[in-house]
């Protein structure tokens, strides 16, 4: 089943944070996605970031930096975003094995230049982290609310990438196919 | 234009090109381990579609947390070890048998040049030394792979990393492949395949061309890939000498995955390591590398030999030969794990475990361990660990613990000083 994208959003100023940071691996012994809930970015080192925080609970979208998702293949880090209805990342690059991940779950992994995550990123500090995000996939358009404040982008996408988003998945498209 | 290992195999393995761009490719191999398989079970079986597409393609294995060390991680076995009993999976590899995965599978000749393996693990990018693709994938890739035998990649464009000159006493593909990352940076070869070429790679063992390629995806990469060779047709000689008239003809066949002469590449580095030194990580990141002299001194709490990178009976040679007659310092404490029960009877038989022994270190079942502070060896916080395997992100080992990458025998020579030594000031 497709997914619903967009949301309040939190925003992780920070390159390079990997699998480790999202979701420890002392918790990769939980029999279901479940059970990881309460566990989302609990070893994140980032300053003023709260992983108990009203802030992140609400959240819905993550926006961050370079090589986000980098290290472990664990598809727990997709999946601690997926029980936490965090559908959507937006970040610059992704490490490949967590992008395929997102999107393998149906999930959004969109990327934009620096200059659009500086933008975004200036919107958060604008809006003392308030920054509401709207995506428009058939239309590959991002827009970011934030003090009364409007920004917009076009992203790409692969068209593997959006039939997956569209399927719910990789392992319904692949079914379907092979 | 000529091709590329990677580009060689994904044109023999082509099952379908959905998208352009987006290459489905037939796996030879489907491995699984305890951690990332069950909820792919757990799924399947819930989408009444508990089956396996070949049931010889897949090999399994219990490694992270063997034996169970708690309900949790007994279920985790337990739902895999029953999956496999069902599906009649003929090379699962259960407690006394079992070893840590990008160890046990080479070395029951699994892999193979021009195959394509995936496996729910990052490390899985190790078995590229054998001229393989090899790639790690979430549960959803796996299951998929489990179901179907297929998996998607957007073809990867390749990196060719030439070693030049040849390698000092005491410094080994552990440190070449530390000062690589280094160079490449932990993001410079994502979507990357990471060729070895040179003469370095070529004088190097099958066991030091896992550790050079284990740490691929440390750099982002998708597979790091050897040649293969003569070192590559000796190591796999007795799983392929019913198949092959001769070794010369099993090279000559193998040597179709070789890469083209002209072979277009995203970036062609060159690096001559005849100067290299032994290098260590400092901080969170495995591209925060050094010369082991530049961090001499610092303390260390743990010095822990073993894992997919540095766990083989090469790793523990090198380690012993620092730790022959010494002991390791009050100040630490040592443990070394064997990577597979091969490796332990060999290490037993060289009389290996009796130095490791003597010098005062704990010998662990074949296991991944201490590396992902999930089983064993875990750190308190403040602590610090030297260690042989591949990741030193904040907390890897345990909330609050530091790591330190490096070589076996850089750790060795810490445990007996109790702070960072370069081992070349010991031999």
């Amino acid at each position: 089943m497709k997914k619903a994208f967009g949301g309040p959003a939190i925003l992780l100023d920070r390159s390079d944070i990997n699998t480790d940071e999202i979701i420890p691996a002392k918790y990769l012994t939980e029999a279901t996605k479940e059970a990881l809930k309460p566990y989302c970015l609990e070893d994140l080192k980032l300053e003023g970031f709260d992983p108990q925080g009203e802030r992140l609970k609400n959240a819905k979208v993550v926006i961050t930096r370079e090589n986000f998702g980098c290290g472990s293949s664990r598809e727990h880090a997709p999946w601690v975003f997926e029980v936490n209805d965090v559908h959507t990342v937006i970040a610059e690059s992704y490490a490949r094995i967590f992008r395929q991940n997102m999107f393998n779950c149906g999930m959004l992994a969109i990327e934009l230049p620096k200059a659009d995550i500086d933008t975004l990123m200036a919107l958060g500090k604008e809006a003392n982290g308030a920054v509401d995000v709207k995506v428009n996939l058939p239309d590959q358009q991002v827009v970011a609310c934030g003090n009364g404040r409007e920004v917009s982008f076009s992203f790409d996408i692969s068209r593997f990438d959006k039939a997956l988003v569209e399927a719910g998945g990789w392992v319904e498209f692949a079914d379907a196919r092979y | 234009m000529g091709q590329t290992t990677a580009e060689k195999i994904f044109a023999a393995h082509l099952r379908d090109e959905p998208f352009p761009g987006t290459k489905v490719l037939d796996l030879d191999r489907v491995l699984c381990h305890e951690i990332t398989t069950p909820i792919a079970i757990a799924d399947l079986e819930w989408r009444g579609k508990d089956r396996v597409f070949d049931n010889t393609k897949i090999k399994a294995v219990i490694d992270h947390v063997t034996p169970s060390k708690d309900s949790k991680t007994a279920l985790q076995a337990k739902t895999l070890r029953d999956w496999a009993r069902r599906h009649d999976i003929k090379d699962f590899f259960d407690i006394g048998q079992n070893g840590v995965c990008h160890a046990l599978f080479p070395e029951k000749g699994f892999i193979r040049p021009g195959f394509t393996a995936i496996m729910g693990d990052s490390h899985t990018c190790t078995h590229g030394a054998f001229g393989a693709f090899a790639a790690g994938v979430g549960t959803t890739d796996l299951e998929v792979g489990m179901l179907k035998g297929v998996c998607a990649f957007r073809e990867p464009k390749t990196i060719r990393v030439n070693l030049n000159g040849s390698l000092q006493a005491g410094v080994y593909a552990k440190d070449v492949i530390l000062f690589v990352i280094g160079q490449l940076g932990v993001n410079g070869a994502t979507d990357r395949v990471i060729e070895f070429h040179g003469p370095v790679v070529d004088a190097m063992s099958m066991d030091a061309r896992m550790t050079l390629c284990n740490m691929a995806i440390e750099a982002g990469g998708t597979c790091g890939i050897c040649q293969p060779d003569m070192v590559t047709v000796d190591y796999l000689w007795p799983f392929i000498e019913g198949d092959f008239a001769s070794k010369q003809a099993a090279q000559g066949e193998y040597r179709q995955w070789c890469a083209d002469a002209d072979a277009d590449y995203d970036k062609v580095l060159d690096f001559n390591v005849t100067e290299l030194v032994p290098h260590v990580t400092y901080g969170y990141k495995p591209d925060c590398v050094k010369p082991a002299s530049e961090m001499a001194g610092t303390k260390i709490d743990q010095v822990y030999i073993g894992t997919c990178t540095n766990g083989r009976i090469e790793d523990l040679r090198q380690a012993a030969e620092v730790l022959k007659g010494r002991k390791i310092s009050q100040s630490l404490r040592g443990i070394v794990s064997p990577a597979t029960p091969k490796i332990f009877q060999e290490a037993l038989a060289e009389g290996l475990i009796q130095i490791f022994m003597d010098a005062g270190f704990c010998v662990t079942n074949p296991t991944c361990g201490a590396c992902l502070g999930m089983s064993n060896g875990v750190l308190a916080d403040g602590e610090a660990c030297a260690s042989t395997s591949n990741r030193n992100f904040n907390g890897r080992m345990g909330k609050g613990g530091m790591v330190h990458l490096m070589s076996p025998s850089t750790a060795a020579a810490t445990a007996i000083t109790g702070v960072i030594t370069d081992a070349r000031e010991l031999i």
